[in-house]
């Protein structure tokens, strides 16, 4: 309740200043209010979720905060779900949507998208001492995979015929099976993969190739030049001191992949 | 009604359908067979062999078993024994929880028709200077079949329903076929419904099979 009345008096003030402003730059405005207000999720580990103290954590936060500190303002951070994050944005209740958000055309009708922050794939990951480096190499391996999941109905038509696909009920029978060395790989989708890796486990699985890449961006309102350009500044900083990696080693176990 | 039924959709699956029904045929006939054979040497070791460690050892194995869910019977052969450096595929790791669990019932059926056995009867076999051994094969054991035979079936067709959870280790039988068609083309109904049909048909010949095979073997119909 208390959330709701500071969420409805920060948008009145906002847009009391939006009229008096007729038509600012969004950036211009963040830096003069001081505050960067960003759309996270709370429901999806590990890019977003609530800690035990209540505090929203995961790569989403932490990427916002980044963002915030680049841009020298304050954070705020909105809990959306998935079907109002982009609502959000297009009412201007956010300035900008971390919420491993997916490239598509249906949404770059609606919002601008700037760099991309987060690795979102499927693939095909196993130990190190497994050689695979594509899809024919699969060639007479042992393949776990979660029933009925993109990646089954994806790599069920790409496979060579002499891999054995063995079709789990649901993720944790994958990685059991994975685990228990039932299946040498398994096909899934690298947020799995980070789990498996949170528990360090005898058997780490390691990205071998993908099947299909869907990268999280940043998404913002269309026509706001200044703040598509410092946010993919701040991001590329991020990339080439190594930020975005630590980011990346900390909540999905691995570090951003080659030619992120 | 607003759903169109689409079997046709659910046929086009037809060898997916047959590759699940041989594979749960083979798991209830080879997991049947040794099932009954641990149970015969179960229920001789707990109610017939005087011998009180075996008996206190064919005592545990039961209880465990049959106060233990089969899936969790399953996961631990599949998932957990592979720690101890056993791995089995899942074909080997069905039919092994199938017979450790058709053991254990079997090895109580059994006993069961072994104790309806009149003790005048083993005592006759034994005035004939039978040994024990031979008063079991011959006196004891087809008269105990004979008593328990419908019993023994029915736990036979029980345990070839169980076989449909062994789909959750991806051993390709029925269910596992049932599951992935469903999987692929969403047709819930038809797809469970044929496989319901086809379930009930591979009861109902089971249970003919061993009335036949009761005929042949325990009661002596043979011609």
């Amino acid at each position: 309740m208390k959330f709701l009345r500071l969420a409805l008096a920060a948008l009145a003030a906002f847009s009391l200043a939006f009229s008096v402003a007729a038509r600012a730059d969004a950036l211009a405005d963040i830096k003069k209010a001081g505050v960067l207000k960003v759309a996270v999720p709370q429901d999806f580990p590990p890019f977003g979720t609530v800690a035990a103290d209540m505090k929203p954590q995961g790569y989403d936060i932490d990427m916002a905060e980044l963002l915030a500190k680049e841009l020298g303002v304050k954070i705020e951070l909105v809990p959306v779900t998935s079907a109002n994050r982009i609502p959000y944005l297009t009412t201007k209740k956010v300035d900008l949507v971390i919420s491993s958000l997916g490239k598509n055309p249906d949404r770059e009708k609606v919002i601008d998208f700037a760099a991309a922050y987060a690795p979102f794939f499927n693939g095909v990951f196993g130990p190190a001492d497994q050689k695979v480096t594509k899809i024919e190499e699969l060639a007479g391996k042992t393949l776990g995979v979660t029933r009925g999941a993109v990646e089954d109905l994806e790599i069920s038509k790409i496979a060579p015929a002499t891999a054995t696909i063995k079709r789990y009920e649901d993720n944790n029978g994958t990685i059991s099976a994975f685990l228990s060395g039932q299946v040498q790989l398994v096909a899934t989708g690298n947020v799995v993969a980070a789990a498996i890796l949170a528990k360090n486990p005898p058997k780490r699985p390691e990205v071998k190739f993908l099947i299909k890449d869907s990268p999280c961006f940043i998404g913002l309102n269309k026509g706001e030049p200044a703040l598509l350009a410092a946010v993919n500044a701040a991001v590329a900083k991020a990339k080439k001191d190594g930020r975005l990696d630590g980011i990346a080693k900390k909540w999905l176990g691995a570090p951003l992949p080659a030619g992120f | 009604m607003a759903y169109q039924f689409d079997f046709v959709d659910v046929f086009k699956y037809t060898d997916v359908l047959a590759r699940g029904v041989g594979l749960t045929v083979t798991l209830i006939g080879v997991g049947g067979t040794i099932g009954i054979a641990v149970g015969i040497a179960g229920a001789w070791a707990r109610g017939y062999s005087g011998n009180r460690a075996l008996e206190w050892l064919v005592a545990g194995y039961v209880e465990a078993i049959r106060n233990t869910p089969f899936l969790v019977q399953l996961f631990f052969i599949f998932y957990g024994l592979p720690s101890l450096g056993v791995r089995l595929t899942e074909v080997q790791a069905a039919l092994l929880a199938m017979v450790v669990n058709l053991g254990a019932y079997a090895t109580e059926i059994i006993r069961a028709g072994i104790e309806a056995v009149p003790r005048g009867q083993r005592e006759a076999g034994a005035s004939l200077a039978m040994t024990r051994m031979q008063v079991f094969r011959h006196v004891v054991l087809r008269p105990a079949l004979q008593k328990i035979w419908p019993a023994l079936s029915s736990q036979l067709v029980i345990v070839m329903f169980g076989s449909a959870v062994c789909s959750q280790i991806a051993a390709e039988e029925l269910t596992y076929a049932a599951n992935f068609i469903q999987s692929r083309n969403f047709r819930a109904f038809e797809v469970y419904f044929v496989a319901t049909g086809l379930y009930l048909v591979l009861a109902l010949l089971l249970r003919q099979g061993m009335r036949s095979l009761g005929g042949w073997l325990v009661f002596g119909r043979r011609a």
